[in-house]
């Protein structure tokens, strides 16, 4: 078991490095001079004389590459010579709501997806009406949604805020309740289908028969031998969900007007501060390869089958 | 466009004579006069989608504008079907340069093996890690926005899914001893890859595209949404929602909503006809 564990670990760090590499590169393939990009498009030659200096710019890549990693792997993400402050400094403030933001719509989409799943391949009326609502919710993209709900809870019946992320737990879970009702819609209903089809194959395995033959309890083999052994399924593409988590909420962040990093994504985009759009981004990467790793390795603990290395 | 489109359709022809399939039938329906509202829009819209008039914003519907009017007073109706052609044409785009790109890698990642397969593989596991849209975003960072870069990035974060499912058929399909006695019989490599695996790899082949398709317009539209791919005034749903956006506060949701209603329909579309095309075809894996 060791032994896979270590080679994932390896093929993270590669993984994580080659997309670091990525990331510091793009200053580099982009048309123009790289300090006019990290100086945001409009800078007098001091300035962009500067920002060369500062930045090392002269020097070979993978120099300035090391510079750079050794700089991340301190917690220091760069300067942005658009709002002339480290970038940790303005990531500080917005780090706490994304987080929120996407934990929320996660707990959302395990209970509901889970909940829904189990009704659907238990009950078979619920089911047909489960498959037809998850259908069309898996074609809603989380900015619809977001218009939507803020059209009817926020505008027509008032109960919830239009926009902002709100102070306090409990400000911010009514502030952030639509917005992780938005980023979890699509995902909610990929994770019904999902568990809908792993426990309805599970239920017909021979081992649920023995049980059921052995007079164990319905809901006794439907928690501990249908579900656990389905829940291996949901686990392993829960790593779709983060990395559609980590996209959705750059969008819904923005629809909502809510101060986070997927909105300051976005202005650093259309400001073109470079510096913050390498940073945000390569956080918003690693973050999905390393809770993927860590999905990798739970569904290790889960389905022990998987612990040779061969299955 | 309509040679993407032709081989969803018609794939699902009656082969036998057994009961017509009521969701390949609907969806294809739906999927075609969406194409073909896109192809005839100047013949469909009522009225010019960039014809501003100040003294109708924001007008409910009426004899004049069915759908009514938005912000500046351009007529909803017109712009959402004017808003067909980019919005499908993006994503078109993406599935094909994807499909191309990824079945040229896969084919030969399959047929040679060795170390082409593993470089070819590792960079599609690296580029797993960048989420689409994120690709996207540092893409339109580096080259500017509108809808070249956010296609190229989204065409690139896209050929992995495909090579992956398409790989591990053409891989089956290189072990047939169909293809050993290609081979024996002296037909150059080429054919073989062309003419044999490439064709029965096909039908795999566009049941995963059906199935991408609705991701990749999603995608795009999240892009033109967030004002980083299509810009206003151009008409396209994902512009749409985003300029709609201020005036729901007014009363007005109109422009958002239809806009938003049209992604949903065209999605929901491809995704039932790509999963019941895919129930019938065993390999495919949702992106």
């Amino acid at each position: 078991m060791w032994k896979v564990i270590g080679e994932r670990a390896v093929s993270l760090v590669v993984t994580l490095l080659v997309a670091s590499v990525g990331i510091y590169g793009a200053l580099f393939l982009a048309p123009g001079n790289p300090a006019t990009l990290l100086a945001g498009g409009h800078a007098t030659p001091a300035v962009l004389a500067t920002i060369e200096r500062t930045e090392h710019l002269n020097e070979p890549f993978f120099t300035r590459y090391w510079d750079w990693l050794v700089g991340v792997l301190h917690g220091n993400l760069g300067q942005s010579f658009v709002y002339r402050e480290p970038v940790t400094t303005l990531l500080a403030g917005r780090v706490g709501n994304t987080v929120f933001l996407v934990l929320y719509a996660a707990t959302l989409i395990i209970a509901g997806g889970v909940v829904l799943g189990l009704l659907a391949a238990l009950d078979r009326r619920a089911g047909a009406a489960i498959t037809v609502l998850t259908s069309v919710g898996l074609g809603i993209p989380s900015f619809v949604a977001a218009i939507a709900l803020i059209t009817v809870f926020s505008v027509k019946l008032g109960w919830f805020p239009v926009f902002g992320s709100g102070t306090g737990l409990l400000s911010q879970l009514w502030h952030l309740t639509l917005p992780a009702v938005a980023l979890a819609i699509s995902w909610t209903a990929y994770t019904a289908q999902l568990t809908k089809a792993a426990v309805r194959e599970e239920l017909g395995r021979e081992h649920v028969e023995t049980a059921r033959s052995r007079g164990i309890s319905r809901r006794h083999v439907i928690l501990r031998h249908v579900l656990r052994n389905a829940m291996i399924p949901i686990t392993t593409v829960s790593g779709l969900t983060v990395a559609g988590l980590i996209a959705g909420d750059v969008v819904v962040e923005q629809a909502f007007g809510i101060n986070g990093l997927g909105s300051f994504l976005v202005q650093s985009t259309l400001q073109k501060d470079f510096a913050s759009v390498q940073a945000v981004s390569l956080i918003l990467v690693a973050t999905f390869v390393i809770v993927n790793g860590l999905v990798d390795l739970w569904s290790l603990v889960l389905d022990p089958r998987l612990r040779t290395g061969r299955a | 466009m309509a040679t993407l489109e032709a081989p969803l359709v018609a794939t699902p022809a009656p082969r036998s004579r057994r009961r017509p399939d009521w969701v390949v039938l609907s969806t294809g329906t739906v999927i075609a006069l969406l194409v073909l509202m896109a192809v005839f829009a100047p013949l469909l819209a009522p009225d010019n989608p960039d014809y501003a008039n100040i003294l109708a914003t924001n007008q409910g519907p009426s004899a004049a504008h069915l759908l009514g009017t938005d912000s500046f007073g351009r007529d909803l109706l017109s712009r959402l079907i004017y808003g067909v052609r980019l919005s499908l044409l993006g994503p078109a785009l993406i599935i094909l340069i994807a499909t191309l790109v990824g079945t040229v890698l896969a084919i030969l990642s399959a047929w040679y093996g060795g170390w082409f397969d593993r470089v070819v593989s590792r960079a599609a596991d690296i580029l797993f890690a960048f989420p689409g849209l994120i690709f996207a975003m540092l893409a339109v960072a580096m080259f500017g926005p509108g809808l070249v870069a956010p296609v190229v990035a989204l065409s690139i974060s896209y050929t992995p899914y495909l090579m992956r499912v398409i790989r591990a058929e053409a891989l089956r399909q290189r072990n047939l001893p169909y293809v050993a006695a290609c081979y024996v019989g002296g037909l150059s490599v080429r054919t073989i890859c062309t003419r044999h695996i490439l064709r029965n790899v096909m039908p795999l082949l566009v049941v995963q595209a059906a199935l991408s398709f609705g991701y990749a317009l999603v995608d795009l539209a999240a892009v033109s949404y967030l004002g980083l791919g299509v810009q206003p005034p151009t008409p396209e749903w994902g512009v749409m929602v985003s300029t709609g956006q201020s005036a729901i506060l007014a009363g007005h949701p109109q422009e958002s909503l239809l806009a938003g209603l049209m992604i949903v329909i065209t999605v929901v579309a491809f995704n039932l006809l790509g999963d019941r095309l895919a129930s019938r075809q065993k390999g495919t894996v949702r992106p």
